[in-house]
């Protein structure tokens, strides 16, 4: 691998921990107010899909979906300051952290519902296809996902037209507190349950950056050449509790040692001792890099803090493309 | 008789449900989690089994039909939806399937299904995690729709639900779920279709649902502070409605004020001034008013939810209004201990 694609992926890892990092940090001022799921420990596919889509690309994900917006090159002060409710949002305060939107990068929505953007993708992708090239449209999705009605019809319809869709699904073992074990039998792969759609499947650790970043290469290589709808499917976990900025390992959900287990296998170590081992980086780079991301991050949220609150009228407003005369129809 | 949170009084309706029908099942995404359904289901499947008591994969489509299927089959399914939104999925079998089956089979067999659905509210919940969509379920003939507000309420009626022979929405607020009250023990049973009295008093007809039966009871008593006495009237159901109770009321008061928690255009609030229009006419002395969500969606902003929701000051004032006299209503909201976009102490978000 170049050494500047592996120095993007490691900066692009550490760029979003460090902003998860901070909002975890920051949650309990009561100032960020509104659910948040946080992508610690899942930085790596997130990363490599960053680096294979094209600006000119689209993405589309679900509600754990601020790495996924930062990878497509979404602005950073803009989500922080949606999650912080400002009128300087991506979604001017309407949405929060689960409704991203940075179209400028081809950041098409994340949304609430799971598996809610299945389809959206797949329309996208038949817009796409219709207007010809080679762009594709990449559909961010959880494991719970492949357990939704929405995705055997929306991966069904892909198949049939072979439009340009990669969906890129992050197993982290859970739904909320759920496992796999009362979601899907036993010994059944979500790639094989992907591949019975007729969806080219494959996949592999999704803590190795590298690897993700091969199997995302080739799955979207073999889509603008024509080959139809790609699923990548990549292991890895969440660290953090499942929508918020605590640890909540002593609930009893999963055990310790697993917990311990996936952590010591963290994706940004991995990879920075590796790269630090072959020369690829050094401790120069590493330092100013963490710098300046930390002086990003920081910025950011300066940013968000400072903006002002959007006007109360408009709670009422921006339901239609073109407003109706009286929009908010009230009796107040 | 014990006191004990709305939530628990949940928990204890399915658990003396459990223990007396063997056909009774519990299940819904998270009902076996170790937070357990904001500690409605918690730890049910330790007593009853996993047979019984299951979580299951995010297929809300499939699992409302497959409950419908279960109870065909004989058992009382009780679905549980951490919110109504999720919910949404499944309106093909509740209302193609669950509502219909009665009916469209010439009455051969119903369809003994309850399914739980709770509506969220405030930090960031947002358009997609906050919906009160009671008046669509209310539309569609061959459902029951019901939405305690008391703990007492929530176990009666939910009892009452899953040994009903028909399907049942039992629609619970989320910030009622720490809200606590007298509860009676066991089999404990509230009527579908029943609404209960709250304050009685012959100036104004409150009829009020959910959430917002907690704000009218606080709109109520400071009121009454005034010279100012309402009939509050808490609906518990919105299909059917209890409309003696609501039409004796207005008959004593000739002033009505229906309160919602849903969207304001085509809601359950609007339905009730319809038919108190309709059944009332001579006895209204001014035309009836609603205060309800407006028509938009909630965003996730607490800058943009704070003048959304309808709180006891507006209450009060409407009550004023309708009575064409000046109330004070500014130490109502200035009582309020908790910022505008959590229910209490309790609630640490985010979910
Ligand atoms: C249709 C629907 N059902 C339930 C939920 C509640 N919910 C929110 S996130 C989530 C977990 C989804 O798990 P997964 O797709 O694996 O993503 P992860 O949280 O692990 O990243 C669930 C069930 C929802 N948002 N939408
Ligand atoms: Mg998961």
């Amino acid at each position: 691998m170049r050494a500047d694609l592996s120095q993007r992926l490691l900066r692009d890892m550490i760029r979003i921990r460090a902003v998860e990092e901070t909002i975890a940090a920051r949650y309990g001022e009561g100032k960020m107010r509104c659910p948040t799921h946080l992508s610690i420990g899942q930085e790596a596919p997130a990363a490599a899909a960053a680096a294979v889509l094209r600006p000119t690309d689209l993405a589309v994900s679900g509600h754990r979906a601020h790495a996924h917006y930062l990878a497509k090159g979404g602005d950073l002060p803009a989500m922080i300051a949606e999650i912080y409710g400002k009128a300087t949002g991506c979604a001017r305060g309407k949405g929060g952290s689960m409704h991203l939107i940075d179209e400028r990068v081809g950041f098409m929505g994340s949304t609430a519902i799971v598996g809610g953007t299945v389809p959206v993708g797949v329309g996208l992708a038949l817009a796409r296809a219709l207007a010809g090239g080679d762009d594709i449209v990449c559909v961010f999705m959880g494991d719970a996902v492949v357990e939704t009605g929405v995705f055997f019809e929306a991966a069904n319809f892909a198949v049939v037209r072979r439009l340009p869709v990669l969906f890129l699904c992050e197993n982290n073992l859970y739904s909320v507190y759920s496992p796999l074990s009362v979601r899907q039998p036993p010994g059944r792969s979500l790639q094989s349950v992907a591949a019975g759609l007729g969806l080219a499947a494959s996949g592999g650790d999704g803590n190795d950056v590298r690897a993700a970043y091969g199997l995302i290469a080739a799955a979207a290589d073999r889509l603008r050449s024509g080959n139809g709808p790609q699923f990548v499917e990549l292991a890895t976990y969440r660290w953090r509790e499942h929508c918020g900025p605590h640890y909540d390992n002593d609930i009893g959900y999963r055990s310790i040692e697993e917990f311990e287990a996936w952590r010591r296998d963290d994706p940004i170590v991995r990879f920075r001792e590796a790269l630090l081992a072959e020369g690829t980086i050094d401790g120069a780079w590493l330092e100013a890099t963490e710098a300046a991301l930390a002086a990003e991050v920081l910025a950011a949220f300066a940013f968000a803090e400072a903006s002002p609150f959007p006007e109360p009228e408009q709670a009422f407003r921006g339901l239609y493309a073109k407003p109706l005369g009286r929009e908010a129809v009230s009796c107040r | 008789m014990p006191v004990m949170s709305y939530a628990a009084a949940i928990r204890d309706a399915l658990d003396v449900a459990l223990a007396r029908d063997p056909g009774v099942i519990v299940y819904g995404l998270g009902v076996t989690d170790p937070k357990g359904v904001f500690g409605t289901t918690l730890n049910l499947h330790q007593t009853f089994g996993p047979a019984r008591v299951f979580d299951m994969p995010t297929s809300e489509n499939a699992m409302t039909g497959i409950g419908v299927g279960a109870a065909l089959g004989g058992l009382r399914p009780v679905l549980t939806h951490q919110r109504l939104d999720f919910a949404l999925l499944s309106l093909d079998q509740i209302v193609n399937n669950a509502a219909k089956w009665h009916f469209m089979f010439g009455g051969r067999r119903s369809v003994p299904l309850t399914i739980r659905m709770i509506i969220g509210r405030g930090w960031g919940q947002g358009p997609t995690h906050s919906q009160s969509l009671q008046a669509w379920f209310g539309h569609i003939p061959g459902l029951k729709v019901v939405m305690p507000t008391t703990a007492a309420d929530a176990k009666g009626l939910l009892l009452e639900s899953i040994f009903d022979d028909d399907p049942v929405i039992f629609l619970e607020h989320r910030w009622l779920h720490n809200m606590t009250g007298e509860v009676p023990g066991g089999d404990h049973r509230v009527a579908i279709g029943s609404a209960s009295r709250l304050r009685a008093g012959g100036d104004v007809t409150i009829a009020a649902l959910s959430l917002m039966t907690v704000e009218a009871l606080h709109a109520v008593d400071h009121l009454a502070g005034q010279g100012i006495a309402c009939d509050l009237i808490d609906l518990r159901s919105v299909r059917p409605i209890d409309w003696p109770v609501i039409e004796a009321s207005v008959r004593r008061t000739g002033r009505l004020l229906v309160l919602d928690t849903g969207y304001t255009t085509g809601g359950v609030a609007a339905e009730i001034v319809t038919h108190v229009v309709e059944s009332c006419w001579s006895d209204l002395r001014v035309s009836p008013q609603r205060l309800a969500m407006p028509d938009s969606p909630e965003s996730t902003s607490p800058a943009l939810t704070e003048s959304y929701h309808v709180r006891a000051a507006d209450i009060a004032a409407a009550v004023g209004s309708l009575l064409g006299r000046p109330v004070e209503t500014a130490s109502l909201a200035a009582a309020r201990r908790h910022p505008h976009d959590v229910p209490g102490d309790w609630f640490k978000g985010p979910f």
